[in-house]
């Protein structure tokens, strides 16, 4: 069990090992080799972020899809590899060999830079995240703060995407998607508060850690009545920041074609799918840390239970997706700053007043 | 510890650099074969009219300046809850003193018609 559940630290504490063993034999200073190893572990270690990340995108997309034609009694990809599971790579190689198509009088190098700015910060939020115990690729003590910092970097790629390509309905994609993000953003930032207030810290390692009470059933979703509220907060700006369906309108095709997308083709379309499902992923992820206290739970080994909790998200952003029709411009503006702002600024209030009671209960 | 971003910052280059390669690759694999009927913007199938680059609605600057306003605020909330602890009674206090003001401003927007969208 014991092996089980420190895994992926052994496997790095022994590959490590196996490094320094294989640096002794070139003769290095103790401080040198120190440095050229810890250098290479952090490139190893960002090379398999990178790669699990694009890995589960593409089970993400399947996923989505193989979900949406369930829920509408279809069938879904069903013809490259068993169960379509290799559609996701069909399509990547498809995106690879695909005409890039920049329009006339478009500003060719912000046309060009907008997909990489919004794939970025979604990548590095996922720096922070404790995968497993023991398992957060950088431990730094304000993580809550530097995923909210880096998540709003993407909002200038979507916008510059829409206003550098030319396009009637990309400006108006673009600006819609700035004025979406830019508002769920307050809220979504709020209800983190609550939490940070409770543990005392913005370290994700030491939030996770405050959840692991009670067989590792402390999680903050049952801090009644501030973590519930919270977590459902979180999860509605959640889903209006990286603009899943019923917040979707920065790209609803029945209005404005594909929004900001409208000019990108090839790579770069396949850049701003990515930027989605990359944002999505790690918006459940941080719900799952924050609220649904991250890798504990009884019995199972950390990082399953965290993918399971993930998945869970996941899948309810998904069945949300499939059934609620898309807002209006205004009803969404009203649900931001008439009802979400208040609610989480009240519960902040509430976790101020209520923690000294909560401590004295001995949650 | 600034050493502790060290790895953030060289996760920053391998983003860039992975982004980058992607679009590169595809620049080599992709055809290109540009007409001017391709690369005309996409307006439904209609010949485009008019400038993309148009005036925007006041509502969305209204929006950005809400935001600004209220993101500077949120910067005051975090130290204020990681500190909590320490701060006791005196800082739950001057949060209610804060929080009181804040709500003042977010009423008159409210009462102004700020958050309405038609």
């Amino acid at each position: 069990m014991d092996i089980l559940n420190n895994l992926f630290v052994s496997l790095y504490v022994w590959v490590a090992d196996l490094l320094h063993g294989l640096l002794g034999g070139l003769g290095l200073a103790k401080d040198a080799e120190a440095a050229l190893v810890s250098a290479i572990m952090v490139l190893l270690v960002i090379t398999v972020i990178l790669l699990w990340m694009v890995l589960m995108v593409l089970i993400l997309i399947w996923l989505e899809r193989k979900n949406a034609a369930r829920l509408q009694d279809r069938v879904g990809p069903n013809r490259v590899g068993p169960w379509g599971l290799l559609q996701p790579v069909a399509d990547t190689i498809k995106m690879f060999i695909k005409e890039d198509i920049v329009p006339a009088n478009a500003d060719k190098f912000v046309h060009t830079l907008a997909p990489m700015v919004a794939m970025m910060p979604a990548v590095l939020a996922f720096a922070v995240i404790p995968w497993g115990k023991g398992m957060q690729p950088v431990d730094i003590n304000i993580g809550v703060l530097w995923i909210v910092a880096v998540a709003s970097i993407g909002t200038i790629g979507v916008f510059i995407g829409g206003y550098g390509s030319n396009n009637k309905y990309s400006l108006l994609g673009g600006m819609r998607a700035v004025a979406q993000m830019v508002s769920y953003e307050i809220p979504q930032v709020l209800t983190m508060v609550p939490i940070v207030l409770m543990v005392g810290s913005m370290s994700l390692v030491k939030i996770n850690e405050a959840q692991s009470g009670w067989f590792g059933l402390q999680w903050f979703i049952f801090a009644v009545p501030v973590g519930p509220i919270a977590f459902v907060v979180y999860y509605l700006s959640a889903l209006a920041e990286v603009g899943r369906t019923p917040f979707d309108l920065p790209e609803g095709e029945s209005e404005i074609v594909a929004g900001y997308m409208t000019e990108y083709s090839g790579m770069k379309w396949g850049l701003f799918y990515l930027a989605e499902y990359f944002n999505f992923f790690i918006v459940c992820t941080i719900a799952a840390t924050l609220f649904l206290g991250g890798w504990n739970g009884p019995i199972l080994p950390p990082y399953v239970w965290f993918i399971l909790k993930v998945y869970g998200l996941i899948l309810l952003g998904m069945w949300i997706r499939m059934t609620w029709p898309r807002f209006r411009v205004d009803q969404l503006m009203n649900l931001a700053w008439k009802v979400l702002v208040p609610i989480a600024l009240v519960n902040i209030v509430l976790a101020g007043l209520g923690l000294p009671i909560f401590k004295t209960i001995g949650f | 510890m600034p050493e502790d971003y060290l790895p953030i910052l060289a996760m920053v280059v391998v983003v860039i650099g992975f982004a980058a390669a992607a679009l590169v690759v595809s620049a080599i694999t992709g055809p290109r074969k540009p007409n001017p009927a391709k690369l005309s913007p996409y307006e439904s199938g209609m010949p485009p009219f008019g400038s993309a680059r148009r005036r925007i609605s006041i509502r969305y600057y209204l929006t950005a300046v809400l935001f600004i306003l209220f993101d500077i605020e949120i910067v005051f909330f975090y130290p204020w809850a990681v500190l909590f602890r320490q701060l006791g009674l005196f800082g739950l206090i001057e949060m209610a003193i804060f929080v009181a003001i804040l709500l003042v401003g977010y009423v008159y927007v409210w009462r102004k018609g700020g958050f309405d969208w038609d």
